[in-house]
């Protein structure tokens, strides 16, 4: 509740509110690291139990992951030029670099939803056994967050776009950038342990 | 879906419920209509962001829960010290154990615990409010409603009946079809999204709001304890998220994680559950320590000994805490590695727990004790704990396990640790602060009676419940005319009703106080130690006028050394405070009704629900409300009030 | 502040480049290499973490001074990955690999194989 601000450094490091803010943010994003290795765990131990469903190795193909990956990281880079922007005042640019960051994020959705339709087409679906359960709840719980970062961002746009660059807006936007690179390192782990592991066991 | 599907019927003891619930709501909303309270309801507590006043509903809302779960256990004392009289039916008895150790652990416990600590906490380290004062207010009112949606599933739709553990496959769809056990789901979703938050927002508040000068190894015990707490709900929470979410997306949405047909596997459910569970049992014990440490220090009359030890200790609990859970089932089968493993490092929580038990004892070890009933509840914790804990060892040892599991043995373990560690806590914590929350000492005389009653029925009820563990008697059985157990399980019972009669003299006890009690004019009610009681009671909504300096432990102790308060007439400056707001109670109505909806696989109002609470998040992005200013000469006129100068 | 000032930001480039090759170097590992499937494992699931690493560490500020939260964030981060590993090995230890130690003598034996079975298709 101070009302001290500093006059020097980052926007959004100078009220003690952005401080704990961002803070309180990281200990969140601590929290969702557990949240997903949880489903990491489910999916690992209910791996292989496919029943009369497509095994994975059938299914994933090494190209369109590939591009999702590519999509995933190259986000994550635009959004940390975004921040720099941010950084350095320039309001245009950081709506910019953010615009193209949601651009490279709804592709990546779109892949994902092409690629669901797909394993559902060939029979493995949510219900068809313990295995694909626990695939599409890891994938789909990753989806949904970058849906809902996508949404949560632009909503920060337009108050950007109104307000400039204040000590609060620009903490939000930083809390949202950690939170868009947070899910890229969870997208790295999916990558690794559910897509490579399963085109190769 | 037929009203009388909608609504449980042909159970007597139900419709008694009904019509007391009918009762009672009535009559509060007839008693806020005849007295013009709406908008004081609405203005003073539902839209309120004070931590002070959130705590209060926190600990009343628990009361409640504690009420309820003590009806729970009276009934299934009856059934089981009367098993030929068909007091209750297997259906109702499951029920009842099920709704009784859900509520005591999820709605009495923690929320009791939590209370406490949105009361205190920030007066502890010199703080005038939460790092995130609206976030509380979402916190308790995820919890309330959560709560809500959990107690009305036994006249709406049915009570969950799978146990509290709620082990797949019996309580998946093909088995416990219905609505019950989607109340248990989404109730514990509902009001576990609420304890997540207040983790962050304690710890954030912890670490960055101290008074100047507070170092973390001169914060009060009672702050570290929070701290710690704070720490393994943050990391234990999101499994517990996870888990629920699984089963309910297996119940309503036909996956298969732990169903029996897909080769899923039951047993992931409990691996899930008890990987929270257990860093949860230290969620509701740590808070415990650190108000006995509180409180123990304070009667004693001396600094708390071995400060370092007691926080390192807890520190080692809650890591320990994460390693330990399969514990829980040793039975399933796993190989002698894993439980031999888990053996281990259960049994290795016993150290720091021996390290804290020393300390107190040194405490008190040629201290001038006075014998007030916080300290009395303190004292009566520390042997009883003990037994608790000890049984607790000889279950962790997984040969012996295979015995002792799923019999009263086991019951009576762990209402020996909850009981006489959390619940003694929190009666001992309420005791202790209740002057502080509400200006007057609750009785003393009445205070020893409660006690008495409650802690002799405490020993009564649970200590021959070993001994029916060893008799063989299996725990969630309705039926236990064996002529071996009838004597124990009647003694048992005996116990109960005492506990209960502990319980309502504590009641009335609140009644009579606010009656009779004195009113407190100084604020420091017990000679205190630490920086609450530097407060003038009430305690102004802005806490400290002017927050004091702190360069040691026991901080309150050295400013009346040396003569200072928490109101120096030079320093005043206005204060920055939160406005009250009631987006959190509206945003939390919506996922209440999506909730609610989805127990009944109503998936377009759910989703109704749903978008209403989105729309109440955005309505918060944009919302810059930055709070106003308490000028000098306001704080001037209510300090001088209160410390009648 | 040093990096705050410069035009060009050459950490999130680096970053960038660095994390392109160590996702195609971890693609040719699982796909191309005729390495021992444990060792590709072992090898991709290391690759993930540095990867997350330069995340943390290169796009996510973690550890910039102005931050004033001291030990903080790397501290509950750090934890957060721990118990990632406690929840996830855990999980295999107890409910998949904990039954291997008495082969042969019940039917767990054979289940294992099965499931070694479904994997390998």
């Amino acid at each position: 509740m101070s009302a001290h601000e500093l006059k020097t450094g980052p926007l959004e490091y100078r009220t003690q509110e952005g401080q704990m803010s961002i803070m309180g943010f990281w200990i969140f994003l601590a929290a969702e690291i557990v949240l997903f290795s949880t489903l990491f765990a489910t999916y690992a131990v209910l791996f292989g139990r496919t029943v009369d469903a497509p095994t994975p190795g059938h299914l994933f193909e090494p190209g369109i992951v590939l591009v999702m990956t590519f999509l995933l990281l190259t986000s994550s880079f635009t959004c940390g030029i975004a921040v720099h922007q941010m950084r350095k005042g320039s309001v245009k640019a950081l709506i910019i670099w953010m615009v193209i960051t949601l651009a490279l994020g709804a592709g990546f959705l779109g892949f994902e939803i092409y690629e669901f339709v797909h394993y559902v087409h060939e029979g493995a679906t949510m219900q068809s056994s313990a295995f694909w359960s626990a695939f599409f709840t890891l994938t789909g719980t990753h989806g949904l967050h970058v849906t809902l970062g996508i949404g949560w961002a632009v909503l920060l746009l337009i108050q950007i776009a109104k307000r400039g660059l204040t000590p609060v807006t620009s903490r939000k936007m930083f809390i949202i950038s950690l939170y868009w690179h947070f899910l890229d390192v969870v997208w790295i782990f999916i990558f690794t342990s559910v897509y490579l592991i399963g085109m190769v066991v | 879906m037929r009203l009388d599907e909608f609504f449980v019927t042909g159970e007597p003891l139900i419709y008694a419920g009904m019509v007391s619930i009918a009762l009672v709501t009535s009559a509060a909303l007839f008693l806020l209509t005849y007295f013009k309270k709406w908008g004081w309801l609405w203005r003073e507590w539902l839209t309120t962001v004070d931590h002070k006043k959130i705590g209060i509903m926190y600990i009343l809302a628990a009361l409640a829960m504690l009420f309820r779960g003590g009806v729970d256990a009276l009934m299934m004392r009856v059934q089981l010290a009367f098993p030929d009289m068909n007091f209750l039916d297997a259906q109702h008895y499951d029920e009842i154990f099920t709704t009784h150790g859900t509520v005591m652990i999820i709605f009495m416990a923690m929320p009791f615990l939590i209370g406490l600590m949105n009361i205190i906490v920030p007066l502890q380290i010199g703080a005038r409010d939460f790092a995130f004062p609206y976030v509380n207010a979402l916190s308790f009112w995820s919890f309330m409603f959560g709560a809500m949606l959990f107690n009305i599933s036994f006249v709406i739709g049915g009570s969950p009946d799978a146990g509290w553990t709620s082990y797949t496959p019996l309580a998946g769809a093909a088995m416990s079809p219905g609505p019950g056990q989607n109340f248990y789901l989404l109730g514990l979703q509902l009001s576990g999204i609420g304890t997540l938050a207040t983790g962050i927002n304690l710890m954030v508040t912890i670490l960055k709001m101290r008074a100047p000068g507070m170092k973390l190894f001169q914060m009060p015990i009672f702050t570290w304890s929070t701290l710690v707490t704070c720490f393994i709900i943050v990391f234990a929470f999101p499994i517990l998220t996870v888990a629920l979410a699984l089963m309910t997306i297996d119940r309503i949405f036909g996956s298969q994680f732990f169903t029996l047909t897909g080769e899923g596997l039951p047993m992931m459910w409990a691996n899930l559950f008890w990987m929270w569970g257990h860093p949860e049992v230290y969620i509701v014990i740590l808070p415990a320590f650190g108000i006995f440490s509180e409180v123990i220090a304070t009667f004693a009359k001396k600094r708390l000994f071995g400060y370092n030890a007691m926080v390192w200790s807890m520190i080692l609990i809650a890591g320990l805490s994460f390693l330990v859970w399969v514990h829980h089932f040793f039975t399933m089968g796993a190989g002698a590695f894993v439980n031999s493993v888990f053996s281990i490092s259960t049994m290795l929580i016993a150290v720091p727990t021996g390290v804290k038990i020393f300390n107190w004892l040194a405490t008190l070890y040629k201290a001038k004790i006075k014998f007030s009933v916080a300290m009395m509840w303190a004292l009566a914790f520390i042997p009883s704990f003990v037994i608790g804990g000890v049984t607790g060892v000889m279950l962790g040892m997984a040969a012996a396990d295979y015995q002792f599991h799923n019999s009263y043995f086991l019951v009576a373990h762990f209402h020996y640790v909850l009981i006489a560690g959390t619940v003694f806590a929190c009666f001992a914590g309420l005791v202790f602060w209740y002057p502080k929350m509400f200006g007057h000492k609750l009785n003393e005389r009445l205070g020893k009676w409660s006690f008495w009653f409650f802690v002799i029925g405490f020993h009564v009820c649970f200590f021959p419940q070993y001994f029916l563990g060893l008799d063989g008697m299996p725990r969630r059985i309705f039926i236990t005319n064996i002529a071996e157990w009838l004597p124990l399980n009647i003694i048992s019972t005996v116990g109960a009703f005492g506990m209960g009669a502990g319980f309502a003299i504590f009641v009335f006890n609140i009644y009579y106080s606010y009656r009779y009690s004195e009113r407190e004019k100084t604020g420091d009610s017990w000679d205190g130690r630490t920086l609450e009681w530097a407060t003038p009671t009430p305690v102004p909504y802005y806490n400290f006028a002017t927050v004091p300096y702190v360069d040691k432990y026991d901080a309150f102790l050295a400013m009346k050394e040396k003569g200072e308060t928490t109101y120096d007439e030079e320093r005043l400056e206005p204060i920055h405070m939160p406005s009250y707001t009631g987006q959190p109670f509206i945003m939390m109505g919506f996922l209440f009704i999506a909730s609610f909806a989805l127990v009944f696989e109503w998936i377009p109002l759910a989703i109704l629900g749903l978008a209403g609470g989105l729309i109440m998040m955005i309505v918060r992005s944009f919302d810059y409300d930055e709070g106003y200013y308490v000028e000098v000469d306001e704080i001037k006129r209510i300090e001088r009030k209160a410390r009648g100068l | 502040m040093a990096e705050h000032s410069k035009s060009i930001p050459v950490q999130h480039i680096i970053g960038f480049v660095l994390s392109i090759v160590l996702t195609l170097l971890a693609a040719w590992a699982a796909l191309g290499s005729n390495l021992p499937v444990k060792w590709i494992i072992a090898g991709i699931l290391t690759l993930a973490v540095i990867q997350a690493g330069i995340q943390l560490f290169m796009f996510m500020h973690m550890t910039e001074s102005e931050s004033r939260n001291g030990h903080v964030p790397w501290n509950m981060m750090f934890h957060g990955f721990v118990l990632a590993a406690i929840i996830v090995a855990g999980s295999l230890f107890t409910m998949s690999w904990g039954f291997d130690h008495h082969p042969g003598k019940d039917d767990m034996g054979t289940h294992q194989e099965e499931e070694q079975q479904h994997g390998g298709h």
